[in-house]
């Protein structure tokens, strides 16, 4: 579903991504983990375009994200993204969010789209707040709004950027619970995370990341149960307490 | 010549005010649809084009708008191009108002943070879609106080379009003035004229200024 061959990336000198490669196979969810400025951020913004990067290639079911002929736009609407900071339209109504892209994108209709809007929002638990504004939500509630605006794009694929380190400790789980459904239903999802509760819950696999290199690439018992790499090791004993 | 009443004074001046009114809605206008444009492009076009506008700004913001006037007034004439005094005001007002908005709304739209754009990108939407359903309803908030403050210099400005034959308020008011002699009442009369076209303006900026920041504090 999506692959990613020897990517590189710099900011001007500084290199961010050095050589990475994986792929993410349907229905597959794989967790991206490691320390802050290790590129994990970086390298999922990759995936849909949202960062540029100069060497190396990356598929998302076949097509190529950065060949001239790539439709950037098309693509990225089948490509769900959650952000660490929601990003929800401020302007616009919580049902709002979720109808614009359909409508301005997909073309859909207004009843279509607010029907596949109300459903998505029922489904996170918050159709009684389809009327409010982002600002009058909890950022758990702001978040879970934000994964149900990428579900209304149908998307073939979800990517996650630390959905949940902007988050008060007690929002954190109602976020999670979404993901978790969202995987155990089949979902091809690629997540960077901190939460280790959420990877040996639902991961198939854990990428851990340091200095803009992919250091381990494992299936999620192997890679908990028996790290590689000193880093990795590091890397867990601090972040599993 | 000492017939006149003041009543006579204030009706001539407030006729003429039309002229500063007409001025100031075209500059407005005109201003802003060039201001529109080129931050449309500013945002979207190559890197030449980005420093043509700037560059574009830089001038008119870096001179005074009298000689803006003086150049389009006396200078197009050199090049074979009749101007009258109307003609010359409207444009460059609006070059002039045109080169402070783009850079007041640039402003507004850089101020809304990256993750809006890429949240908006990554749903799909084009680069211009971004721009007009997601980026410029957020910025036009910010841009609505500064955008009138601004609309308040140039309704004052329009006065300089008397110095190259214009008939607004203030060359009615030196006009008015070399007939009756007596510059202190006129003048006075001129400047009240002028504060209530301004007046509304300020105020109304301070009003939005003031729910603007209420609705940043919630």
């Amino acid at each position: 579903m999506i692959s990613i061959e020897n990517v590189s990336k710099w900011y001007g000198q500084f290199q961010v991504l050095n050589a990475c490669s994986t792929a993410v196979r349907k229905g597959e969810v794989v967790v991206v983990c490691g320390p802050s400025g290790s590129g994990k951020s970086t390298l999922i913004k990759t995936v849909n375009g949202l960062e540029a990067f100069q060497q190396g290639e990356i598929r998302i079911g076949g097509t190529s994200v950065d060949a001239p002929n790539t439709d950037l736009s098309k693509l990225r609407s089948h490509v769900g993204m959650v952000f660490q900071h929601f990003e929800l339209f401020p302007h616009l109504s919580i049902l709002d969010n979720l109808t614009l892209a359909q409508l301005k994108v997909l073309g859909r209709n207004k009843d279509e789209a607010a029907d596949k809007g109300l459903r998505l929002l029922e489904r996170v638990g918050l159709k009684a707040h389809a009327g409010k504004f982002p600002i009058q939500l909890s950022g758990g509630q702001q978040q879970r709004v934000a994964i149900a605006r990428s579900l209304a794009m149908d998307p073939v694929a979800m990517l996650f950027d630390e959905p949940t380190s902007a988050l008060d400790p007690e929002m954190i789980n109602e976020v999670l619970d979404v993901m978790v459904e969202l995987a155990q239903e089949g979902m091809t999802m690629m997540c960077v995370t901190h939460e280790m509760g959420f990877a040996k819950k639902v991961a198939h696999r854990v990428i851990f990341m340091d200095h803009g290199q992919i250091v381990e690439d494992e299936r999620k018992d192997e890679f908990f149960a028996n790290p590689k790499s000193e880093r990795a090791r590091d890397f867990l004993a601090k972040i599993l307490h | 010549m000492n017939d006149f009443t003041i009543w006579d004074m204030a009706q001539g001046l407030l006729l003429s005010a039309r002229w500063t009114v007409l001025l100031s809605l075209i500059a407005f206008v005109g201003g802003g649809l060039v201001g529109g444009l080129l931050l449309v492009l500013r945002l979207s076009a190559g890197a030449k084009v980005q420093a043509m506008i700037r560059l574009y700004s830089e001038i008119f913001q870096g001179t005074p708008l009298l000689m803006q006037l003086f150049l389009g007034f006396f200078g197009l004439p050199m090049l074979g191009i009749e101007v009258s005094p109307w003609l010359a005001a409207s444009v460059t007002l609006t070059l002039y108002t045109g080169a402070y908005l783009v850079d007041i709304w640039r402003g507004c739209v850089e101020a809304i943070p990256r993750g809006q754009w890429q949240a908006a990108a990554s749903l799909g939407m084009s680069h211009g879609q971004q721009l007009r359903l997601v980026i410029w309803p957020q910025a036009m908030r910010i841009a609505t106080a500064p955008t009138v403050g601004f609309l308040v210099q140039v309704v004052k400005s329009t006065a300089l379009a008397s110095i190259i034959g214009f008939t607004e308020l203030t060359k009615a008011g030196s006009m008015l003035t070399n007939a009756v002699f007596q510059p202190f009442i006129i003048y006075s009369m001129v400047a009240a004229l002028y504060f209530a076209m301004c007046f509304p303006l300020t105020w109304y900026s301070r009003v939005l200024e003031r729910k603007q920041g209420l609705a940043l504090k919630r």
